[in-house]
């Protein structure tokens, strides 16, 4: 049928656009507020996209102020003399370079006698080589080079309860506070967040005696090279020295490049949430543009009768259309351009940079055509509908075309708008994977939450109880009067119900989980850098009747499996027997001991005194190597297994072994878990340091220990867990207020559509509560109506929402975090009572003429 | 007087200025009586129905419904009033869509909290109209001449004392909306309502106990129909018999 455009009724193009302006007063006033939707989209993508660019941008051209240098070598360990020699020759050349060593160490405060695990930061002279660093009191910047003399973060003082001018204890150096670092150019996010620093020169570092043997810390050379070439030439000089020496060496431009990177991911993911508001934004854009159709069959048959085409018919609907999404998007153009400015000011203090912001014209004209496009897109389906009203509908209001069988033209609207959905996600994603993914993911949630929701409908109109007051009957009726908004409103508020619902329950649940390992009898103070020869003293510091555990380190290297060498292992051909690079590559802290560890268990082969694994207990005859227990994970990696030997680079002895065994571990145990272990006796001439896991129930006795250590044992460091534990609640927390943020935003999405839908029934409530009160009904009775028909579609929505966040926690939280899960009640009637109060709230404030005008002239206005 | 009225005006501001509709209205209207109110579009029939009802404030003068004073009472005390004694049938028959015929019926008397035994009567009254096989219908799935006659049912519920009809005919093919008159006329009869009905369809006017004929917002002639006065109810010929109808009667304004 739609194919007879040619019969005599033409497409008029320029008498729809004409007409289109016309109707356009009418149609704002009746689905415009559903654009507020869109608005609110193309606002949140605007923003996001420039904001992107303005970061990225700015970033970059503060490459080396962030690096503080033009290139930077790094390394896990001290560097060996090739790259030592490296450094020799490039300063002998006139080339700058400073190096910055970082380690964990408990720093106790003089006066105050607290203790804590900070970062102490050893620099030397010269770096940073760009940008100015901000101290208090001015321009103490340097001081750390003096001898006796370090500068802190101003966290450190809040938490050592210091002021400048005490002294702090750092090792076996007593330092003065010369000063505050307020500002290092080359911090980036959150850096001083996770640990603050005392920073200091290297002299006083090795005064101190921190770094003992297998010390873990992380050694920086920062080299001033300007030309883009010389520092790029270094790595094609040097390239392969520094790898084999396992020395990272990156450039200002690449570290920022990575910088803006993460940023941009961030900036994707966020998008990622706008466009969960504009696609739930659609969902209302087409719900009221097919109450819109519905409602103006009379108009579009005389329009019919009076000559206009199919076709002609269809046009001024779509320009209606075109130009509420064009409206709503510049909008959230103008929006998200405001947005963008205000930015950088409220991301002041977590950004590296300052950024300058630019308007982007890409980014707003991509936001807002993306706007314009997915209104008609959604719009698109019910559109259609205008085909459908014959010009006999003019005459017999209730005439019904019979229905089309193969509609081409509809089949065609779906597979664009179901294309351009999973198309825009693709494009917004941080790739195409994830975008396809997001896009089914929304479609299945919506689907979920859609079939809940009827459910729980139906089951409301089948069971509400027939004894419940008149007016609470009819207000719940009310949800499924005719071209009712139920279904798009449930779906709608229902997702951000489902959001926010989800993160509640998991991060419930982990905290759980987190405080119940916290509080089971676990050891709660991690002890390490102890040398063998300390271990007695620190037993007796630790007092009589404290559990603990300790377990030598041994820092080993691979040199050969099976008589191969990584380099020619990482040769092999086949894919499948290629040991990976990482496992091949690490420093191994290998242990010894005589017992399986509690989160061991053994899956292969037996343990040295003869316990067989109960699945597969092989019999490995070792003869004069020394017996190895590797575990699961990494014997994979390594391509091993039970009967392969591999040798160990011990500081340069080399120590064969053979598996004789393959453990699983449960890493996630607080107690120090190892990759290999070697059977007592073979390791235990090499160097080493010790961990020690002790448990001290009391928080005082625990801050008596830390506190000796520092006098007594000043290279080993102390980690209270209950500290580790208050930072990853920290964490957590500041995860949780992010993804609820989201979930406020799908919320408020939610309440735009609620919003839209009353708009767009507003005639008919009115009509409906002025019957009622001719009808005899009070204010209180209209009242109660409308009370509970939003209660009704709030507590619909919201339960298909819960049910469907409780259903997806009770999988996810098992399956991916391993921890049990209960359903917390608590905070799902904590949702859902917000939820539907915002629902009420909005709909009552949106019905409030209903309840002023008198019900005569309401009842005279255009009949249904 | 069962509906007194006196010196009633209504004005509307159009454009800035006050556009009178009713210009002082003088009206008594003894019980069981049956008027009809008739006049060309914009007279203010419906205007005066409404006031009549207590649906719309006046801008002057007042309205005694059964000895009370209308606009002496709150807009819930007239509420109240109308739940007690008052029904309407409108034009557009303004059922509830998402209720069925029986439950439309019902909804007067719930709103006084009478539903637990009234259903027999909501019942009795679908039958009585000749919907006893459509109880359960929604309105959609009546033809328009079975939703006015829910409508009907729907009026008689709270049995009124006075019952208000603004062009139940209206939007009805003629013998659909012959068949409705009728029905009305009996449903008054027997349950000695006082009717005020507001057509355009002077044959359906004629059949009252009194014309009211209404021009530019006042009374122009106020005479007797042809069932006579009071008491002498049934004296009107055929329901089918003649009449025109006026210009088109959905378009009728302030």
């Amino acid at each position: 049928m739609s194919l007879r455009a040619g019969e005599g009724s033409p497409l008029r193009v320029r008498f729809a656009w004409r007409l289109a302006l016309r109707e356009l007063r009418h149609s704002l006033r009746r689905v415009g507020v559903h654009m507020g939707s869109i608005t609110l989209g193309v606002a949140a993508l605007v923003s996001i996209h420039s904001f992107r660019e303005d970061f990225a941008r700015s970033v970059q051209d503060e490459a080396d102020v962030l690096m503080g240098a033009n290139a930077r070598l790094a390394a896990d360990a001290p560097f060996a003399p090739e790259v030592e020699a490296i450094l020799d020759s490039l300063r002998s050349e006139g080339v700058s370079v400073a190096r910055v060593t970082t380690l964990s160490s408990m720093v106790l405060g003089g006066p105050t006698e607290t203790v804590r695990l900070l970062q102490v930061r050893a620099i030397e002279p010269g770096y940073p080589y760009y940008g100015a660093v901000e101290t208090t009191p001015e321009g103490r910047w340097g001081a750390h080079l003096e001898p006796g003399r370090a500068l802190v973060d101003g966290a450190v003082l809040t938490q050592l309860g210091l002021a400048v001018g005490d002294t702090l204890v750092v090792g076996r150096a007593r330092l003065e506070v010369a000063g505050t670092v307020d500002d290092l150019p080359t911090d980036v996010a959150f850096q001083t967040a996770i640990g603050p620093r005392v920073i200091l020169s290297h002299q006083t570092l090795d005064e101190a005696g921190l770094l003992g043997f297998g010390s873990l810390a992380r050694f920086e050379a920062y080299v001033r090279l300007p030309r883009e070439e010389d520092r790029r030439g270094l790595r094609e000089r040097y390239g392969e020295v520094l790898r084999t020496a396992d020395v990272g060496y990156r450039l200002a431009e690449e570290q920022a490049r990575r910088l803006s990177n993460g940023v941009r991911f961030l900036g994707r993911f966020l998008a990622m949430v706008g466009l969960a508001a504009l696609l739930l934004g659609g969902v209302g854009v087409a719900s009221a543009i097919h109450v819109y159709i519905r409602e103006r069959r009379p108009g579009i048959a005389v329009l019919r009768c009076l000559g206009a085409g199919e076709k002609t018919a269809f046009l001024v609907y779509l320009i209606q259309a075109a130009l509420l999404g064009f409206f709503g998007a510049a909008a959230g153009a103008v929006l998200g351009v405001v947005l963008q400015a205000v930015m950088p000011f409220v991301l002041a203090g977590v950004l590296p940079v300052d950024v300058t912001t630019r308007l982007s014209v890409p980014s707003v004209l991509a936001g807002m055509g993306i706007g314009v496009w997915m209104a008609v897109v959604f719009a698109l389906v019910p559109l259609l509908q205008v085909r459908d009203v014959p010009p006999l509908v003019a005459l017999r209001q209730d005439f019904e075309a019979p229905s089309r069988r193969r509609d081409w033209a509809k089949i065609g609207a779906r597979a664009l708008l179901v294309l351009s959905v999973v198309g825009l996600c693709a494009v917004e994603a941080p790739d195409v994977e994830l975008g396809v993914g997001f896009a089914v993911a929304l479609a299945v949630a919506s689907l979920l939450i859609g079939s809940v929701g009827r459910g729980i409908m139906i089951a409301t109109r089948r069971f509400f109880p027939t004894t419940a007051s008149y007016p609470v009957r009819q207000g719940v009726s009310n949800l499924f009067r005719p071209q009712n908004q139920t279904m798009s409103v449930t779906l709608a508020l229902g997702f951000g119900a489902f959001v926010i619902g989800t993160i509640v329950q998991i991060g419930g649940s982990l905290r759980h989980d987190l405080t119940v390992s916290f509080d089971s009898g676990q050891p709660n103070l991690l002890l390490f850098d102890i040398q063998t020869d300390q271990l007695a003293g620190i037993r007796s510091l630790l007092g009589e009747g404290v559990e603990s555990q300790a377990s030598p380190l041994v820092t080993s290297r691979i040199a050969r499996i099976n008589g191969r060498t990584p380099e020619e292992l990482r040769q092999t051909e086949d894919r499948e027997e290629r040991p990976e690079g990482w496992a091949l590559r690490r420093e191994y802290r290998n242990t010894y001991r005589e017992d399986l560890g509690r989160a061991e268990q053994l899956v292969a082969g037996r343990w040295w005194d003869g316990t067989p694994a109960p699945t597969d207990p092989t019999r490995v005859e070792a003869g004069d190597l020394a017996r190895l227990s590797l575990e699961l994970d990494v014997a994979e990696s390594l391509r091993v297994g039970l009967g392969d030997t591999i040798t160990w680079d011990v500081a340069g002895m080399e120590v064969a072994s053979v598996v004789t065994s393959l453990r699983r571990v449960e890493w996630d145990r607080l107690e120090p878990n190892f990759y290999a272990i070697l059977e007592p006796g073979a390791l235990e001439a090499a160097p080493q340091s010790v961990i020690m896991v002790a448990r001290v129930p009391d928080a005082a006795e625990r801050h008596r220990v830390q506190r000796e250590l520092v006098g007594s044992f000043p290279n080993v460091s102390a980690l209270d867990f209950s500290r580790v534990q208050e930072a990853i609640e920290g964490v957590l927390s500041r995860v949780r207020q992010a993804v609820a943020f989201l979930g406020g935003f799908s919320a408020f999405a939610g309440i735009l559509v609620l919003i839209g839908a009353l708009a767009t029934s507003r005639a008919q409530r009115l009509r409906e509560g002025a019957l009622l009160k001719t009808l005899g009904a009070r204010r209180s009775q209209v009242l109660t109506v409308l009370f509970s028909e939003y209660l009704a579609l709030g507590s619909i929505a919201t339960a298909s929402g819960l049910v469907l966040a409780v259903a997806a926690s009770a999988l996810v939280v098992p399956a991916v975090f391993e921890v049990d899960y209960t359903v917390r009640l608590g905070s799902v009637a904590a949702i859902w009572v917000a939820v539907v109060a915002l629902t009420v709230v909005t709909g009552l404030l949106g019905s409030r003429d209903l309840l002023r005008r008198p019900p005569l002239p309401i009842l005279r206005e255009a009949p249904e | 007087m069962m509906i007194v009225a006196e010196g009633l005006k209504k004005s509307y501001t159009s454009g800035g200025r006050p556009l009178p509709v009713l210009r002082s209205i003088d009206l008594e209207i003894a019980a069981e009586t049956f008027i009809s109110i008739v006049g060309p579009s914009g007279s203010g029939k419906t205007t005066l129905l409404g006031l009549l009802a207590g649906l719309d404030e006046p801008s002057g003068g007042k309205v005694l419904l059964d000895g009370v004073d209308l606009f002496a009472l709150s807009e819930d005390g007239r509420a109240a009033f109308r739940s007690e004694k008052v029904g309407f049938v409108f034009q557009t028959f303004h059922l509830l869509p998402t209720l069925t015929a029986v439950e439309n019926v019902l909804v007067p008397l719930e709103l006084r909290g009478q539903a637990a035994h009234a259903r027999g009567e909501a019942e009795a009254l679908l039958d009585r109209v000749g919907l006893g096989d459509r109880l359960d219908h929604y309105p959609a799935q009546l033809s328009g001449g079975e939703q006015q006659r829910v409508a009907l049912a729907r009026a008689f519920a709270n049995r009124p004392r006075i019952l208000f009809a603004d062009e139940p005919t209206g939007n009805l093919d003629h013998a659909t909306g012959a068949a409705i008159v009728q029905m009305l006329e009996e449903l008054n009869r027997e349950a000695r309502t006082t009717l005020v009905l507001v057509t355009h369809d002077l044959a359906l006017a004629e059949r009252a106990h009194r014309v009211i004929s209404l021009a530019d917002g006042r009374i122009i002639s106020d005479r007797e129909g042809s069932a006579g006065p009071p008491g002498s109810i049934g004296a009107s010929g055929s329901p089918m018999g003649p009449g025109f109808e006026e210009d088109n009667p959905a378009t009728v304004s302030p």
